[in-house]
């Protein structure tokens, strides 16, 4: 804004460091709600940039590298941090500085990155963060000694407190000039030796080493503990899901009634044509159907966000490894899986971190069989059609019937996992490594402009992918229109409909009939628009809360038992939603992907529909 | 690498137990792995000790090296020997 005259351009800095040495909360403290997020071209690493203040009037672009040990990467994120620091990414500046973030509870390892990142000869300011729970688990710094070894400054920061930051300003600001830095080479760098080397540096700077950790392993006694440690997982697990179905109930309603209000809106302003069905029945009835579900997605990433900064979440993929080496994945799969409960989309992003691209790969082609949030609407109005609704022991059996259809879900994902790592995606097992970081208190600010985060690119991709394919989707189901006199419900006389019609014979052996058919096309955009589609097609006019009933009683009417269940296992497989398709494309770069996964799910959806049409057929139901 | 007879490898370890590292079988590994083992800090005079072995048989392990905890399996334990 009002920059010195000299000055024409904005500097760029980037936070680098290890992983866990808080960059993130040192991002959202320089920043503050100043952030932009986006992607870099050609990967789907998230790009986080934010303007950062200087204190000497200028301002900068400071970017948030994506966490790495060294500028030897191992997944697609840290490699993104080696591209960026060398100048290699199209589109991006080259950086004026940077600051290296250093966890001062585990300073020789974390100096050995910044010993590797000195020789870079870039403008370079140390970070000393979390000087606070050093000094709490009793080790002394001697920061001035540090600074005057490395040659270079040296800054306590604890950016969860936001202390130290305006020195850190300032150290950066001594160190930018007008001129952008020469480009680092890349040289090789031998890790032993600056190892070695950040050890006894480490070891000369401290003054006391205090019993570092002691309160991590008090707490990791108990939640790694081989009883009590599953069982506190599961208890987590089964608190998290409660509370993603009853918390988002009451917001996912004032979303439904705000979509109805604003249709009555519409219907009331505009005269009845085409226009009118494109902006209610095709984009507020698509996005509504798809944004009903942020509710449960920022509820689940909450706990997701929370977990993650407390540092249980690797606790939680230490337990879990055990049982993904099983089917030949690692313990980090575990997260995008979770995830993928809520939504695939949000899982499928998750992957990001995991190193190794087959299991990444695989972890990706699962996640879909976790059962989202958008195939509850189906299930229930199915279980509410058919299962009756009596008790089983102490449980009701339409909620054990729904636990099983996750179950199902969860069993078919590892299946598929080790059949994936058997064929398509086979290699030897890639070794697992993961750093288990000391536990700390969430920070409000950065659990809340992560869930921000979370919530913009859910929306932004409803208001693109999913607008575009549901508008696609209503023209198919629009057109063409009945003719006049017409008796059959409008939809069987549209492409969609056409479409459903002549794709009925390949569904009737596992029991479908023509209207179901024609209902799994729309149920494409998202899985829940089945729902409504099934309602379009038993000529309901519009199938919300008030009227579902209705639908139930229709369906009871209308199909047997056998089609119902049948119906139900190809759900658990369902070919995924067309958003699930867009998004396995970009975080795979190729068609080939989402097009296998399409294949390989909806051939295990026809087999488990068939088998299930067939055993009921012959246990007589 | 010569293997010495009283070398025993961390996966023997005692949980509690503390040692130091004597020698990592990086020709085990590949290149990748072998340097991500020692930017985590694996690296011959290390202290070690494992705090913990996952439930259902034992496998991965939480071992502290220096400050840190890093989690590996069994397989990765056995190629890093400590003194006795």
């Amino acid at each position: 804004m009002n920059a010195p005259v000299s000055i024409t351009r904005q500097p760029v800095v980037a936070l680098v460091g290890n992983p866990n040495a808080g960059k993130t909360s040192l991002f959202n403290a320089l920043t503050g709600s100043r952030q932009k997020v986006g992607n870099y071209p050609g990967v789907t690493v998230e790009r986080k940039a934010g303007r950062l203040a200087l204190p000497d009037g200028r301002s900068a672009e400071l970017i948030d590298l994506p966490g790495t040990y060294s500028l030897t990467p191992r997944s697609p994120d840290e490699a993104v941090t080696r591209d960026a620091i060398f100048g290699r990414i199209a589109g991006e500046r080259p950086l004026d500085a940077i600051v290296a973030v250093v966890d001062a509870t585990n300073l020789r390892n974390h100096l050995r990155f910044v010993l590797e990142l000195k020789a870079l000869g870039l403008p370079l300011v140390v970070a000393l963060n979390m000087i606070d729970l050093a000094k709490r688990d009793g080790i002394g710094i001697d920061s001035a000694r540090l600074g005057a070894l490395l040659d270079l400054p040296v800054v306590e920061t604890v950016a969860v407190r936001r202390r130290g930051l305006e020195a850190l300003g300032a150290a950066l600001a001594a160190r930018i000039g007008d001129t952008p830095p020469a480009l680092p080479q890349e040289r090789p760098s031998d890790v032993r030796a600056l190892q070695k080397q950040a050890r006894q540096l480490a070891a000369t700077v401290q003054t006391n080493t205090g019993s570092a950790r002691a309160w991590s392993q008090r707490i990791d006694a108990v939640v790694l503990h081989p009883l009590a440690g599953p069982l506190l997982l599961a208890a987590i697990l089964f608190f998290i899901f409660q509370a993603v179905f009853s918390w988002a109930e009451a917001p996912m309603g004032w979303i439904e009634a705000g979509v109805a209000a604003l249709q009555a809106e519409l219907a009331a302003a505009l005269p009845e044509g085409w226009f009118l069905s494109l902006l209610n029945d095709g984009v507020l009835a698509g996005v509504g159907a798809v944004v009903v579900f942020l509710p449960q997605i920022l509820i689940l990433f909450l706990f997701i966000i929370t977990l993650e900064q407390t540092g249980y979440m690797t606790r939680a993929a230490f337990l879990m490894d055990r049982l993904m080496a099983r089917v030949g994945l690692n313990g980090r799969a575990f997260i995008p899986l979770l995830s993928s409960f809520a939504c695939a989309i949000p899982g499928i992003m998750a992957t990001r971190t995991i190193d190794s691209p087959r299991d990444r790969l695989t972890t990706i082609l699962i996640a879909p069989l976790m059962t989202c949030s958008a195939r509850l609407p189906v299930y229930a109005v199915v279980i509410g059609a058919f299962i009756p609704a009596r008790d089983v022991g102490p449980f009701g059996l339409q909620g054990l019937v729904l636990f099983a259809l996750y179950l199902a879900g969860i069993l078919g994902a590892l299946v598929a996992a080790f059949a994936l790592r058997r064929t398509v995606t086979k290699g030897a097992a890639p070794p697992f490594l993961m750093e288990m970081p000391k536990y700390q208190w969430p920070a409000l600010r950065d659990v809340g402009l992560g869930l921000y985060g979370r919530a913009t690119a859910f929306l932004q991709r409803a208001g693109t992918i999913i607008l575009a394919s549901t508008i696609v989707l209503w023209a198919m189901a629009s057109w063409p229109q009945p003719p006049v006199g017409g008796t059959k419900p409008p939809i069987e006389y549209s492409l969609a409909g056409k479409i459903g019609a002549a794709l009925e014979p390949i569904f009737a052996p596992i029991g479908f009939n023509k209207e179901i058919v024609i209902a799994l096309v729309p149920g494409m955009a998202a899985r829940e628009v089945a729902v409504s589609a099934l309602g379009t097609v038993y000529a309901l006019n519009d199938v919300s809360e008030d009227n579902a009933g209705s639908l139930i009683e229709r369906l009871r009417s209308a199909w047997p038992l056998p089609t119902a269940l049948a119906f139900l296992a190809w759900f658990v497989f369902a070919p995924q939603c067309i958003s699930t398709l867009a998004i396995t494309r970009r975080e795979t770069a190729s068609w080939r992907w989402p097009i296998f996964m399409f294949s390989y799910l909806f051939a295990a959806a026809y087999v488990a529909a068939g088998i299930t049409y067939h055993l009921a057929l012959a246990a007589g139901l | 690498m010569t293997k010495d007879a009283l070398h025993r490898p961390i996966d023997a370890l005692a949980v509690g137990e503390v040692a130091l590292i004597a020698a990592i079988d990086r020709a085990g590994l590949d290149p990748g792995t072998a340097q991500r083992l020692c930017e985590l800090g694996f690296d011959e005079g290390v202290d070690v000790e494992i705090l913990h072995r996952a439930p259902f048989g034992g496998d991965p392990l939480a071992v502290r090296v220096g400050n840190m905890v890093v989690a590996l399996r069994r397989d990765m334990a056995r190629l890093i020997e400590v003194e006795p």
